[in-house]
């Protein structure tokens, strides 16, 4: 496309919002446009988070600029500084400035940011009243504190404490004049409120609480002396800065005949009522909501750039909102419904001498919001819970006392990233320290955990570390940072949660990929390696033996059947049920040991015996002189039985626990499912096999059987819960089976049974699988349907099934 | 695609014999090739080694025009070799072309 005939976007606004959305469009979309930006301040795009340090003298302007002149030559944007857009002429799209310069558009971005609201009383046009909203009120301020003596600050929020906080700081008496009964209503429980004004008090700031403002009094020389009250009251004032609160600027585009209702009115692709015009920022009514914080603004310049790259896909959706502030020098966090009410109940821990105030508010055993004061350190943790909806049920106890309480790392873990030096290690499976995560959100400007991951590697791996990561990324990124949730999508490919694919294969009987992607719109022609597993694994556990199993979907192991390794040889592991052998088998063992030069044969944690280091092209004569089936060591599937010896010969053992642990791997071979599963089946009470840290663990007493079920020795120990106790070996196959089903059909792909049950809690399993009769045996017949004629992968590759996998090509010279 | 006379074409397997979003490997003294085909049939040859950790590209998940390495999930774009952003490396690149349905490899 020739240079001249590019289209035409010009952005109204050089803030934050716009030209976030300009960088996101630069990213993905990077010649499209000639892009023409107008800014009615004389300065590039600054940080506006950041007045309040310079106000307070700890930073100067050019700190807090976001992106120099430079920024804009170097992406060939033409700059106007100092230009206020008068008027949008729609009809011959174009831009005219009150200077009159024009400029032309095919589309046009509005992101015209917000106004401080000024209170419609008498002497409000004095001079000495000043509002708090950009640089040059900050420098009016700095100014007026070098001559004034008296500053009055009406407004009790965020932007008039910050304000006062920076004028005292300079050397004013400041009085906070507030309409409310407590400081920051918005944001903190009265409680709160007032700790947070008696630790003000202490560093010389006056309060005024539930006071309305009547006029400001000025003298003959037009200049503010005072305010008065409604009720009669007055304090003297020769500096009064307003911040009662900021309204969308939208006079530009209500002069343009958009349709605004408090906020441009926006689509979910951030469009107006004017289909060439888009609108982001604090301007903008999406959902009837104007968002006056940084991270929502990012997600909808993320949007927003999409759609102008004609990409056409994305949505914003609007944004759940946690706060976590630093109001000199003390750490507040808010979250949710943290006001609590008649349905709700509250956990609250008050310590007003050590300056720490946390209130949690419970609704029907989940977290719905939380109001922390001087130690914000679990923020992020009680956001997780509180989005994620989770059943507390015995985290109940313990979740006053943070994550640290319930284990320092681990699977939802995170400790206290503000306590790590450093050098500390953060992701111990890709060995990143928490320097190196600080260094690459503040020098690639990281917003979002996912953005860590892929440039830093933590927590990529494993994931027990996204906690810490995501904690690093709060206390890194800025004193009022506002981390929004991330979107629960599947991956990159599709805006679609795991929940809403799998529903859509059951009710719209999907049978394979392609239906899949076409129907939920996926953006991306066969998805990526992160989707196209989990959508195979929903595929084939909703429909067995109707929908297709494509092994080009699954990953590598899973396609071959054996686990691959660092050097790319793989490791075969032949079934063993319950850990049982013989004489045959084990010469048959070494006889395929030596003649495939195997370099290592060693004993796993499943009590099973693992070849390492089989050429992918021998795999399959391995498996034919092996004769032994696939022991499936290497999928999201059923693993090994692990069992003792069991009441045949031990002294000890109260049931056939070696039978069970047979019987239950003859029932449940070849399953696919979530994650691994892994059971274990002990002979009594002192549980040699382990039972408590596995997904399904059976122990036997004399009686019968306990069952239990959602342990894990993996990541994080977890150990399993107790589910049902059963009389009979047929019962601790349908129990089981039915547990199992059930988690086959509602956890998320790469759930392992512990997060399933956090997510739904233990009563519904116990509600499906114990109590209710007709729900586990129709569950159980599924699995055992599903589970029918299922050939065992490697006697079908010896019979030839995907045999081109196995043999590499050949060049004919 | 460009022939270039110095380049001897030898003959490799129709499109069908590989698999679609998949691949077949090609031994060779000096490291293995790995052919891959899209899912709109185009196919790409690469060195079978990721630049990262040296894992066998050929045994990773195709889909558009990347594979995903098993080891460690880097992602390759299969017509350059490059590994993608943030992640920097490339994987060597073999001339391949299709005629008829048959692919040929350029071994020079």
């Amino acid at each position: 496309m020739l240079p001249n005939s590019k289209p035409r976007l010009v952005v109204v606004g050089n803030g934050m919002a716009g030209i976030r959305t300009l960088e996101e469009l630069l990213t993905i979309a990077p010649d499209m446009y000639d892009i023409t930006v107008f800014g009615a301040e004389p300065h590039p795009n600054y940080n506006r988070i950041l007045l309040s340090p310079v106000l307070a003298g700890e930073q100067t302007f050019n700190d807090i600029v976001l992106n120099p002149v430079s920024w804009y030559e170097a992406a060939g944007i033409t700059l106007h500084l100092g230009k206020h857009i008068d008027r949008i002429d729609r009809v011959h799209r174009k831009v005219i400035a009150a200077d009159g310069t024009e400029a032309p558009y095919d589309r046009l971005l509005l992101a015209t940011g917000s106004m401080p609201f000024i209170l419609p009383i008498p002497g409000k046009d004095l001079n000495g009243v000043i509002s708090y909203r950009d640089i040059a009120d900050t420098e009016a301020m700095i100014e007026a504190a070098k001559v004034k003596r008296h500053a009055v600050v009406i407004g009790g929020g965020l932007l008039g404490l910050e304000a006062a906080n920076g004028l005292k700081l300079r050397g004013m008496e400041v009085t906070v004049v507030h309409l409310g009964d407590w400081l920051l209503e918005r944001q903190l429980d009265p409680t709160a409120g007032k700790l947070l004004q008696q630790s003000l008090e202490e560093r010389g700031l006056s309060f005024m609480l539930g006071k309305s403002t009547a006029e400001i009094v000025g003298n003959e020389a037009g200049e503010c002396t005072a305010v008065r009250f409604k009720d009669g009251e007055t304090v003297a004032a020769d500096l009064v800065v307003m911040a009662v609160g900021i309204r969308p600027n939208t006079s530009l585009a209500e002069a343009s005949g958009l349709y605004c209702n408090r906020g441009v009115v926006v689509s979910d692709a951030l469009q107006t009522y004017d289909p060439r015009i888009y609108a982001v920022g604090e301007c903008v009514s999406h959902r009837g909501i104007a968002y006056g914080l940084v991270a929502p603004l990012f997600e909808q310049a993320k949007v927003c750039a999409n759609h102008l790259a004609r990409f056409g896909i994305g949505r914003y959706k609007g944004s759940v909102l946690s706060t976590k502030l630093k109001v000199t020098g003390i750490d507040l966090f808010s979250a949710g419904d943290f006001m609590g009410g008649d349905a709700t109940e509250e956990i609250v821990l008050s310590d007003p001498a050590g300056g720490v105030y946390k209130k949690l508010v419970i609704k029907d055993d989940q977290l719905v919001g939380a109001c922390l004061y001087g130690d914000t350190a679990d923020g992020a943790w009680y956001f997780k819970l509180l989005k994620e909806g989770r059943k507390l049920g015995e985290l109940r106890d313990h979740i006053m006392f943070g994550e640290s309480s319930v284990g320092d790392v681990g699977v939802q873990g995170q400790s206290r990233a503000m306590a790590m030096q450093d050098s500390d290690e953060v992701c111990g499976c890709n060995g990143v320290c928490k320097g190196t995560i600080v260094k690459a959100i503040k020098e690639k400007g990281l917003f979002t955990v996912d953005d860590v991951k892929k440039h830093t590697k933590a927590a990529s791996s494993c994931g027990s570390c996204t906690g810490l990561v995501e904690q690093i990324l709060m206390n890194t990124v800025g004193g009022s940072f506002q981390e929004s949730p991330k979107t629960k999508a599947m991956c990159g490919c599709t805006d679609h949660t795991h929940a809403e694919v799998r529903q859509a294969i059951r009710e719209h009987k999907l049978l394979t990929h392609a239906a899949v992607y076409e129907f939920l719109e996926w953006r991306t022609p066969n998805g990526c390696a992160t989707c196209r597993p989990a959508v195979n694994y929903y595929l084939i556990s909703t429909w067995p033996h109707e929908a297709v199993d494509d092994p080009q979907s699954r990953f590598v192991n899973e396609r071959v059947h054996a686990n691959i390794q660092k050097d790319g040889t793989f490791s075969v592991i032949p079934q063993m049920k319950g850990g049982v052998t013989n004489a045959s088998e084990l010469r048959r063992i070494a006889d395929v040991a030596d003649k495939y030069h195997i370099p290592m044969v060693k004993v796993t944690g499943g009590q099973r015996i693992d070849l390492l280091g089989v050429k992918k092209e021998d795999l399959v004569s391995v498996w034919a002189d092996l004769g032994m089936n696939s022991g499936h060591a290497y999928g999201k599937s059923i693993r090994t039985v692990k069992t003792c010896v069991g009441s045949e010969f031990c002294r000890f053992g109260t049931q056939n626990s070696t039978q069970m642990g047979i019987d239950l791997e003859t029932m449940l071979a070849n399953m696919w499912s979530p994650h691994k599963v892994k059971l274990a089946v002990s002979g009594c009470p002192r549980n040699c096999a382990e039972a408590g840290i596995k997904d399904v663990g059976v122990i036997a007493v004399d009686s019968g059987w306990e069952l239990y079920v959602g342990g894990n020795g993996g990541i994080k120990t977890e150990v399993a819960q107790f589910l049902v106790k059963v009389k009979t070996a047929e019962e601790v196959k349908e129990f089981s089976g039915a547990f199992l089903q059930l988690y086959r059909e509602e956890a998320y792909y790469l759930d392992r049974t512990v997060h399933y049950i956090d997510r739904v809690g233990l009563e519904h399993i116990k509600r499906r699988v114990v109590d209710d009769a007709d729900s586990r045996r129709a569950l159980y017949e599924r699995l055992l349907y599903s589970l029918e004629g299922l050939p065992d992968p490697w006697a079908a590759r010896i019979k030839g099934a995907q045999a081109r996998e196995f043999i590499p090509l050949k060049v004919l010279a | 695609m460009n022939m270039k006379a110095n380049e001897p074409w030898v003959y490799l397997c129709t499109v069908e014999d590989i698999p679609r979003l998949g691949s077949r490997v090609v031994e060779r003294s000096g490291g293995n090739i790995a052919v891959f085909r899209t899912g709109d049939d185009r196919v790409f040859a690469l060195l079978d080694r990721c630049p990262h950790k040296a894992g066998p590209l050929s045994q990773g998940i195709v889909h558009g025009e990347t594979v995903t390495c098993p080891l460690h999930s880097w992602n390759i774009d299969l017509s350059s070799g490059e590994a993608k952003a943030p992640d920097t490396g490339c994987a060597r690149r073999f001339p391949v072309k299709v005629e008829g349905g048959e692919v040929f490899l350029g071994l020079s």
